[in-house]
């Protein structure tokens, strides 16, 4: 927009800088291709996990980052030498059991840290049919890619 | 100026139509700008909870959570380093003693870049208040000024400090957050 009505009078650097728009384009586009429709308005950094839970008939499980960072540093969850959780997404097996002995949600979902894994409710509360997968800011549409 | 504004500007056009899906009026003021009424929306609202599930309607609308918060303009909206300074927050470093604070290191890297814009400059401050050194080192970086290859066109596809930028830290479109030390002689003078 901008840049073409001033196209007429560009330096050698303006057109490296609309080179890189268009590089950056090239970037973005497959990605805003691969965003699952109709969450625009999810909240930044909500991860959806469904690895296993739709296919044993449960809703997937929705984690929120912001809830959490605000209670906890990243490095709680994310640390081998606490409780290990791999920054990647899907990249955890996470699964009930695991949970019952106190892995992953259920170092702190025990009624102690936090309420009991007994509230199925309140983790498996996704639509059904997400893919795993993190929102990314509608900014740079991701990359929620991994 | 006009350069670095007409990068911004393409970023934006580019990605705004993403945030579609709400003001569907054809002639609205700010067509293709994500309104503010629908950022930090309640579960029920957010296109990715059940609105139909008992538990949805339990969890925390995002939006009333931030209210005390300071504000930044991308992301979750927050401005999480200036929460924590300012003691907004108080999130723990340790699963069970609240007490425990984190060793801050504060090492600000400086990353020279070819081009126009500004320099990059990586606060070990602001990261290591959240962050253990292991989340970075060495899988992401090697401890060592300089000795990793860094590019912007990687960092838009999640590597380096896309790992987390994009993804839960402030994401890519606020370039000034890490392109933050100007220029100094003639390339600032030539229109930054
Ligand atoms: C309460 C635990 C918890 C806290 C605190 C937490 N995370 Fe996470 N994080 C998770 C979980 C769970 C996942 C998803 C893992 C999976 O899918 O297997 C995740 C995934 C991620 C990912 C992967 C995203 C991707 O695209 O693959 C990143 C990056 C990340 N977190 C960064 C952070 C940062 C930065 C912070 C601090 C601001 C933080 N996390 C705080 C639990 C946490
Ligand atoms: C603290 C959050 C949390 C709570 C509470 C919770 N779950 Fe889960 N559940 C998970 C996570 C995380 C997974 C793995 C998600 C995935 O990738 O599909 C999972 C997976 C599952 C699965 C599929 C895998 C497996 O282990 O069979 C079933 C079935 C399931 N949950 C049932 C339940 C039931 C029933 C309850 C209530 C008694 C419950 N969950 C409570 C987090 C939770
Ligand atoms: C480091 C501890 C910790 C871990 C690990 C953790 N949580 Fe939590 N979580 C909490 C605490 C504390 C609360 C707040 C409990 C309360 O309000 O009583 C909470 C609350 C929640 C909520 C409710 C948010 C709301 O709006 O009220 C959900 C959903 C949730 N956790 C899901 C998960 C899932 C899914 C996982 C695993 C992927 C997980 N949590 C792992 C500590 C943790
Ligand atoms: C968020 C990621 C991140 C975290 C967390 C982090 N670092 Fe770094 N560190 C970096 C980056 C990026 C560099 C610069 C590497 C480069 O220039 O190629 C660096 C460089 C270094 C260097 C080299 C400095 C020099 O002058 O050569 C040391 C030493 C270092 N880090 C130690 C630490 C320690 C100790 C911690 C924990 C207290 C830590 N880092 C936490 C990202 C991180
Ligand atoms: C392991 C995750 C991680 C990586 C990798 C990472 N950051 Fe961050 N960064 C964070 C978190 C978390 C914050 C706190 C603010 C937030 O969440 O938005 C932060 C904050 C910052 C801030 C502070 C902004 C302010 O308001 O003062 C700057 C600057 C920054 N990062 C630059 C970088 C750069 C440059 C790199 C790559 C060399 C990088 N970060 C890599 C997680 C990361
Ligand atoms: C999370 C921090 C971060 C943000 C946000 C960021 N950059 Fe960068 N940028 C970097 C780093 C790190 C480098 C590599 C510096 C080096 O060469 O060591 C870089 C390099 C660049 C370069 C030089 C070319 C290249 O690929 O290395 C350009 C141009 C650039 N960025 C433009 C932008 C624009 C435009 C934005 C906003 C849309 C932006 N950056 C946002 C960290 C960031």
């Amino acid at each position: 927009m901008t840049t073409t009505s001033r196209s007429v009078i560009s330096s050698g650097a303006e057109r490296a800088g609309r080179r890189w728009s268009r590089r950056l384009a090239v970037l973005l586009l497959p990605l805003a291709v691969a965003l699952p429709p109709g969450t625009a308005d999810a909240e930044y950094a909500d991860v959806v996990l469904n690895r296993l839970s739709e296919a044993a008939d449960m809703a997937p499980v929705i984690f929120p980052h912001w809830f959490h960072r605000v209670r906890f540093r990243c490095k709680v969850c994310h640390s081998d030498s606490e409780l290990g959780f791999k920054m990647r997404v899907g990249a955890n097996p996470m699964d009930m059991q695991r949970l019952q002995e106190g892995e992953y949600c259920g170092a702190c979902h025990n009624g102690q840290i936090a309420w009991g894994l007994e509230n199925c409710e309140l983790c498996h509360s996704g639509k059904m049919g997400l893919p795993t997968h993190i929102k990314g800011g509608h900014e740079t549409s991701g990359p929620g890619r991994w | 100026m006009f350069r670095f504004a007409s990068l911004v500007v393409a970023v934006l056009l580019l990605t705004v139509p993403l945030a579609q899906g709400q003001g569907n009026d054809p002639l609205s003021f700010n067509r293709l700008m994500p309104s503010p009424d629908t950022r930090n929306a309640p579960p029920a609202e957010d296109g990715i909870h059940d609105a139909a599930s008992e538990g949805t309607h339990m969890l925390q609308t995002p939006r009333e959570a931030f209210q005390p918060l300071p504000e930044s303009n991308a992301g979750n909206y927050v401005d999480w380093v200036t929460a924590l300074q300012e003691e907004h927050i108080t999130p723990r470093f340790d699963l069970n003693d609240p007490t425990r604070r984190p060793t801050v290191m504060d090492l600000n890297i400086v990353r020279e870049v070819k081009g126009s814009m500004p320099d990059v400059v990586f606060p070990h401050k602001e990261h290591t208040e959240w962050l253990d050194c292991s989340n970075c080192h060495p899988a992401i970086f090697i401890p060592q000024r300089g000795a990793n290859q860094m590019s912007m066109a990687e960092i838009m596809l999640g590597e380096q400090c896309g790992a987390c930028h994009g993804r839960v830290a402030f994401p890519v479109t606020d370039c000034r957050a890490c392109h933050s030390r100007p220029k100094d002689g003639a390339q600032a003078a030539g229109g930054q």
